[in-house]
């Protein structure tokens, strides 16, 4: 009975393709995978942008939408339709062609990153043997569009947002990607199907050995959602987004549905971004213990992606936004060097696995974190007293 | 897979003309990276999953957003009006055809087409494991001079203390 529900949107599209002609039965197959995928993820970001509305409306103390239908539920329907039936303005001098690729080489290479995303038990579209370095390749193509959108409008705001965004996004998928070597390099393989495997419950035991429950896991993890805030140019990092400084950046030039699908994406980027997350570090679609098992596993994915998006509202709703400086130090001075360091810590948690004597387990967990904090605040310290961090100073005002 | 093969490498050879044809710079740089896709598109008619997503990673991520990156300190993005220098285009024609030369000739030595079937994969395993034991030394060299790099750009942004200005 648990297995059946766990597989009965796999067992589902196994009878539809079954039922087809042979012929046909390869392409009703990638139809309906793709068809799911793209249906699930897109009522997720109409869901998540309502909940966003409304909890950073609590954060603020005010009601948020409540006027379309119960509890402002239908408010996504009407934004859509508004995006929809908006005059689709296009500048006098702009580049006419690059101005219209520019959302859709946003959309396409976030839409492409979920192929490898396993959402289930059995419910990756594709468990490719690269699927790691996949995923980092398609997220590396939508810097290009961020800088046609900026360019395309002969709009210096827009050029300037840009230039910013694509200087962001490129100094933290540095990090983002040494965070997540160590998860790769434990787990022996780039397969996010074999990473999702090695976090299994251990023979005998009933605790899940999710990447988090080591020190490297731990520090790996909050790297990686550091570094994930600022891919997804979400607050405290939406510099490029700048309202206050240069209106909106690279999407002041567009509206309508053009602006839609950037929106689009960029949500859609953040649910694929937490996904890598937790299949690298939160065991991917396993429980955390044994006896859980019976959740399906679906539904222990979109809990934690659930988490994920919950900690990125409450962190828009409460954290200032960072200066350009502090940006860029944060990248090169902080999250990098610990990222190295992090993968020497997995390295030696990997090597001192083989430990017997008595509280092994305790010495390779402080052995681990010890590293990790001395390595911080050696950096924290050196950054603060370099003026790197640290209150501003007023030079001319004092 | 042909069918697959004709409408990639004929993607990448639009992009490539197109790179070296158009007058607008970012237009080329834009046509650049439609054929650096299209080249890991042909990598991936070849099987070559690893080297089709490094070429995207790479190229498309790194590569055209330096040339982008280039393009924000140049102060003229279009070219001058009018007739293309013929000079500059046969040394291109030249160079490209040397490159074909050296390539060709080079694909002999390597052993020549690996025969369909031979049971010959370019499996991410398989390359991570010669990587690890025949050419452990050139991948720890390399290694080793790109976190340098990194660190070294750290370093260089690093502010300068006082007794340094």
């Amino acid at each position: 009975m648990v297995e059946a529900i766990d597989q009965v949107f796999v067992n589902l599209k196994h009878a539809v393709v079954g039922w087809a002609p042979p012929a046909w039965q390869a392409w009703v197959s990638a139809g309906l995978t793709v068809a799911a995928l793209m249906g699930v993820f897109m009522s997720l970001f109409a869901l998540v942008v309502l909940l966003e509305r409304k909890g950073l409306g609590r954060i603020q103390n005010r009601p948020g939408p409540n006027r379309v239908g119960p509890w402002g539920l239908l408010q996504p329907m009407a934004d859509f339709i508004k995006m929809l039936t908006k005059e689709d303005v296009v500048p006098a001098g702009a580049d006419r062609v690059v101005h219209f690729l520019a959302p859709v080489a946003m959309v396409a290479p976030v839409l492409l990153a979920y192929a490898v995303l396993p959402v289930g038990r059995n419910m990756a579209a594709v468990d490719l043997d690269a699927g790691v370095l996949y995923f980092f390749a398609v997220g590396a193509c939508i810097e290009l569009s961020v800088f046609m959108a900026g360019w395309a409008g002969r709009n210096k705001f827009a050029l300037l947002g840009a230039m910013r965004a694509i200087a962001q996004m490129i100094s933290y998928e540095l990090p983002l990607m040494l965070a997540a070597v160590p998860a790769v390099m434990l787990a022996g393989t780039l397969s996010l199907g074999g990473i999702v495997e090695a976090q299994a419950v251990p023979a005998g035991g009933w605790l899940a050995r999710w990447h988090v429950l080591t020190p490297w896991g731990l520090a790996g993890l909050a790297l990686f959602t550091i570094a994930a805030l600022a891919e997804a140019n979400r607050s405290p990092f939406d510099l490029p987004e700048g309202e206050s400084e240069i209106v909106a950046g690279h999407l002041v030039e567009y509206s309508g549905f053009k602006y839609a699908l950037f929106f689009i994406g960029e949500y859609l980027g953040m649910f694929a971004v937490s996904g890598l997350g937790i299949t690298l570090f939160l065991g991917g679609w396993r429980s955390p213990a044994s006896f859980l098992d019976w959740v399906p596993s679906y539904l222990w994915f979109f809990a934690k992606l659930g988490g994920f998006v919950a900690l990125f509202i409450w962190l828009r709703g409460t954290l200032p936004r960072v200066r350009g400086d502090q940006l860029m130090a944060l990248a090169w001075k902080l999250l990098v060097p610990m990222a190295l360091l992090n993968i020497a810590v997995a390295a030696g948690w990997h090597y001192s696995a083989g430990w017997s004597f008595a509280g092994a387990w305790l010495a390779r967990w402080g052995l681990g974190l010890g590293i990790l904090g001395l390595g911080y605040g050696a950096l924290a310290r050196g950054l603060y007293e370099s003026q790197g961090f640290g209150p501003r100073v007023y030079r001319f005002a004092d | 897979m042909e069918t697959a093969f004709l409408i990639v490498s004929a993607i990448t050879l639009a992009g490539a003309v197109a790179a070296v044809s158009l007058r607008n710079l970012v237009h080329c740089v834009l046509a650049a990276a439609v054929a650096f896709a299209g080249l890991a598109g042909v990598f991936l008619t070849l099987e070559a999953e690893f080297v089709a997503f490094a070429q995207l990673l790479v190229y498309v991520g790194a590569v055209s957003i330096l040339m982008v990156m280039a393009l924000g300190l140049t102060r003229h993005v279009t070219a001058p009006a009018g007739a293309r220098a013929w000079a500059p285009w046969t040394v291109g024609v030249g160079v490209a055809l040397l490159v074909l030369a050296a390539v060709v000739s080079a694909v002999p030595a390597a052993g020549g087409p690996q025969p369909a079937g031979s049971g010959w994969v370019a499996a991410v395993r398989v390359m991570g494991e010669t990587l690890m034991t025949r050419h452990v030394v050139a991948l720890e060299v390399l290694g080793l001079l790109l976190t340098a790099a990194l660190i070294g750009a750290g370093v260089i942004a690093l502010p300068r203390r006082k007794d340094e200005e």
